[in-house]
This record gives structure tokens, C-alpha cells and sequence, in this order.
């Protein structure tokens, strides 16, 4: 009997909600780590019992924490990131060049073949790559050489937040960065290329740069990877050619601007956003939180407002923080900064809050479990 | 008086989420190669409870991380150079050195 393990990473600790497949009844187990911010929590594909947590703190730093039994039991690995050689500068808010200087993991993405290999993508912006179950931790440093003395980092800092694996080809990797944008590799890391060309960002000087684009997340669906979907600061965008080129999907939602985004498990032209009012305004339009999906891989969104509230809510939805698990009926998950975790056992149609009141969710990801 | 040339024993107290990260006690009595300096005692620190690299001080500068307080005999020692003497009350493990998360964030 499949079961559901949805990994929610808040700002004051680790949560696990636990159902079987009819997603209904849930346990909730945590905080684990209280007090300190999960950024993301990992379940290895190869290995779902195997996971990975990203715990800091604005005092203490970074910790990665492991669990070999599915969050019974953690132990700290390696938190040693250190950058390949002298890490150079980057651009700062004021315009100054900053030396490079890492700050903590904002997300970790488990290889689908083995378990001891993940990269954990970090701030300031890099990703790294461990090979032992995250006791040492190497750069892939080939990223920064794509312009990264001019990155910046956005208002949430440098942050290397997204890291999609091709199932198809273990070459390819893709990344995205706020403010540097999105990025590939089809090498394994060992070299990338921006892949920004039909963006436009009027925030930055150049609206169509190489580089400099605040990404706030990118998407794929497993049996479609050359199909990219992103949300960015402002724009919904789609590539059918892995990257090399973006057009806007935006269509009709009521606003394009927004964080979080997912593909249905099964659909790979069924998309999810959260909508949000707009930059500074970080909360949903009219106060009404809806999920839009499109069944037509963007442009035409329809509203799914089924048991979410529809009058008096500002909260927000966190990049990280929207997930799909793979039963045959795709469920949807999203978590928001007002400490809810909803889920949708019909791709949609219908919401639940599983818990209301968890700290602020940063990030949400899902294990079907057989 | 005579010389002391051993190791020192220290006191060292360590907030909650570090006690709790290292699963450890609270305060810990550590030996420290004299003289002793913050450097020799986070050095002990570390290599007692390897859980707590990175959590006290930088691991890229060595620099004490900017929320990292350190207290001992009602002085602020946070900013003494890491390579000066602490108080002789510290070395010879009459005051304990407390690791102090600083007040911040409202």
C-alpha cells in the first residue's frame, strides 16, 4: 500500500507529515531541530529512507543533517563548504564588489541513482556536490566562471536555490540563481552556460543581459526534460528547447509575478503556480489564496480556490515550498508563511490544510512511498 | 607559586542550540595547552565536539561568527584579540568562558 511522507522545512524547525495513499488522514511528527531554520528537506529517490536536511541559523551557521531511516533518527554530516580556489567577488546592492562568502544551503537535491551522491545549492550563489552522504562537500566551480563578478543577489540574498537533474541524460544539470539567473550544464558540472535568452527583466539595466535575471524558480516534468518551466520575478515563461530559449506563458493569471511552482506527476503539460500580488506586495492578489493550473503548459490558467480561503488571506508561498507526489491520482502540496500545509489528492480540485499553524514553511517536498 | 606547564581545565558554557547540536552537557571541562587563548579553547571545543565546527566561528575565516558572544567574569570578551591570554580565572577553571547567542532579531 503506497504511502505519502511530505518533508516541511519552516523557520523554526522540521516537520514530517506522514498518510497513506488516500491523503486524508495525516500524523504529524516534529519539530525536529527546534529553533533553527530547515531551508529544504530531501528524500533520496535511490534510497527513500535516505534523507537530507539543510538546518541553520542567523547565530550558529550551517548544519546538514542525515537521517538513514526515514527522519527517525538524525545525525550532522559535513557542513564544510569551502569555494574552489580564491572565490573571487561578486556585485553588491550598493554596486562594490564583495568577496564570495558562503552563507548557508538553501537547497539539496538527491541524486535518483545513489543515494551518497547530492549537490546542495548554496548562498552565496554555488552549488556543490557530495559523493560520500554529504561528510565532504566539493564545488562545481565552472558555474561562477559564467559572469559571476556581476551577479547580485536579490532581496533574499545570492542564493542558488533550484537544481534540476535530467533522469534522462546524468549529464545534464540545470541551476537557477537570484539575481544571476538560469544556467546548464551538459557536462556534469564540469562547465555551464547561461541560458536566459528571451527573458526580460525591466529591473535591471540591460533587460534582455545574459545574466542578471532574478529566477525564482524553474520546473520540469521527469519524462519531458527538455521542457522548462519558470517562474520568475515577474513572468511565467516556458523553453522547449532545455534553455536555449524562453517565451512568456503568463496568460491570464491575475498576476505573473510569484515564487512557487510544480508540474503534475503524470501530465507534463499540466502546470502549478501561486500567484502573488507583486513584489512588494508579498501576498495573494485580493487576499485570496489560489493555486492556477494550466492543462496546456501556460497561457490559459484556471483558478483552484476549492477549500483554500478566499477572502482575508496574506500569506505567502516560498519558492521551495510547492510539491506533487506520483500516486495515480497526482496529489498537490503547498506550504505557506502563515504555517499552512495544504494538499490537493486531486491535482487540484480540492484543498485540505493538513496543519494550520507550523511556523513559516520554507519548503515542502513529497516521497510516494510503496 | 609554582608553574603550571599541563594542559589548563576549562569551563566552557554553551547555549541550548549548541549543547543540543552536540548532544552534550551544558558545561563542559575541557584541556587546553596553556597559554590560554580563545583560539586554544574553541580549538578543544572542536575537537571534543566536532558537531560545533563551524558554529562558533567561521570555517572559511576563523573569525567569530557575529551573533557568537563570549562572556567570562563579567566582561564581554567577544572581541579580544583569539590570540590573547584570557583571564587567569578562566585558565584555571574557577570562571567558566560562556558561549552566548547574542540578543537580536526584536
Amino acid at each position: 500500500m503506497p504511502r505519502i511522507r511530505v518533508l516541511v522545512g519552516t523557520r523554526k524547525g522540521a516537520f514530517i507529515l506522514t498518510s497513506d495513499a488516500g491523503r486524508r488522514d495525516w500524523a504529524v511528527a516534529g519539530p525536529f531541530f527546534g529553533g533553527w531554520e530547515i531551508f529544504h528537506m530531501a528524500g533520496s529517490p535511490a534510497d527513500p529512507d535516505r534523507l537530507y536536511a539543510s538546518q541553520s541559523s542567523g547565530w550558529f551557521g550551517q548544519v546538514i543533517q542525515r537521517s538513514d531511516d526515514g527522519g527517525l533518527s538524525w545525525n550532522p554530516v559535513g557542513n564544510d563548504f569551502a569555494y574552489t580556489g580564491s572565490p573571487g567577488t561578486h556585485l553588491y546592492y550598493d554596486g562594490t564588489d564583495r568577496p564570495w562568502a558562503f552563507k548557508r544551503v538553501w537547497h539539496l537535491e538527491p541524486s535518483p541513482s545513489d543515494p551518497d551522491t547530492v549537490y546542495a545549492g548554496v548562498e552565496d550563489a554555488a552549488l556543490f556536490r557530495s559523493t560520500d552522504g554529504g561528510a565532504t562537500w566539493q564545488e562545481l566551480p565552472a558555474l561562477r566562471e559564467q559572469q559571476g563578478a556581476k551577479w547580485m543577489p536579490g532581496a533574499g540574498g545570492m542564493c542558488l536555490h533550484t537544481i534540476l537533474l535530467d533522469p534522462t541524460d546524468p549529464q545534464r544539470l540545470y541551476v537557477a540563481i537570484s539575481a544571476a539567473g538560469a544556467f546548464r550544464s551538459d557536462d556534469g558540472g564540469a562547465s555551464w552556460r547561461p541560458i536566459n535568452r528571451g527573458l526580460h527583466s525591466q529591473y535591471i539595466p540591460d533587460p534582455e543581459a545574459e545574466v542578471g535575471h532574478c529566477v525564482h524558480r524553474i520546473a520540469m516534468h521527469p519524462a519531458r526534460p527538455g521542457t522548462l518551466f519558470m517562474q520568475k520575478h515577474w513572468d511565467v515563461m516556458r523553453s522547449d528547447d532545455a534553455g536555449d530559449s524562453w517565451f512568456e506563458v503568463s496568460g491570464n493569471l491575475p498576476s505573473d509575478f510569484g515564487f512557487a511552482m510544480a508540474v503534475h506527476a503524470h501530465e507534463p503539460d499540466t502546470v502549478y503556480v501561486v500567484p502573488i500580488q507583486s513584489d512588494a506586495e508579498h501576498y495573494p492578489p485580493e487576499g485570496r489564496l489560489r493555486v492556477y493550473r494550466s492543462r496546456q503548459g501556460g497561457q490559459a490558467w484556471d483558478a483552484l480556490t476549492e477549500g483554500l480561503p478566499q477572502q482575508h488571506c496574506y500569506v505567502n508561498v516560498l519558492r521551495d515550498a510547492m510539491a506533487v507526489d506520483t500516486l495515480p491520482e497526482c496529489g498537490v502540496y503547498f506550504g505557506t508563511t502563515g504555517g499552512q500545509v495544504y494538499v490537493s489528492a486531486d491535482a487540484g480540485d480540492h484543498w485540505q490544510a493538513i496543519v494550520r499553524d507550523l511556523p513559516a514553511v520554507l519548503s515542502v517536498s513529497v516521497q510516494t512511498l510503496s | 607559586m609554582a608553574v603550571q606547564t599541563g594542559p589548563a581545565t576549562v569551563r566552557v558554557v554553551l547555549p541550548y542550540p549548541l549543547y543540543t547540536l552536540a548532544q552534550c552537557a551544558a558545561e563542559l571541562t575541557l584541556h587546553v595547552p596553556r597559554p590560554v587563548t580563545l583560539t586554544r579553547v574553541i580549538d578543544a571545543l572542536e575537537a571534543a565536539h566536532p558537531r560545533l565546527a563551524g558554529a562558533v566561528r567561521d570555517r572559511a575565516t576563523g573569525r567569530r561568527r557575529p551573533l557568537v558572544r563570549f562572556y567570562a567574569c563579567q566582561r564581554d570578551l567577544s572581541n579580544l584579540d583569539p590570540g590573547d591570554d584570557l583571564p587567569d580565572a578562566v585558565a584555571e577553571g574557577r570562571e567558566p568562558l560562556l558561549v552566548v547567542g547574542a540578543i537580536a532579531g526584536g
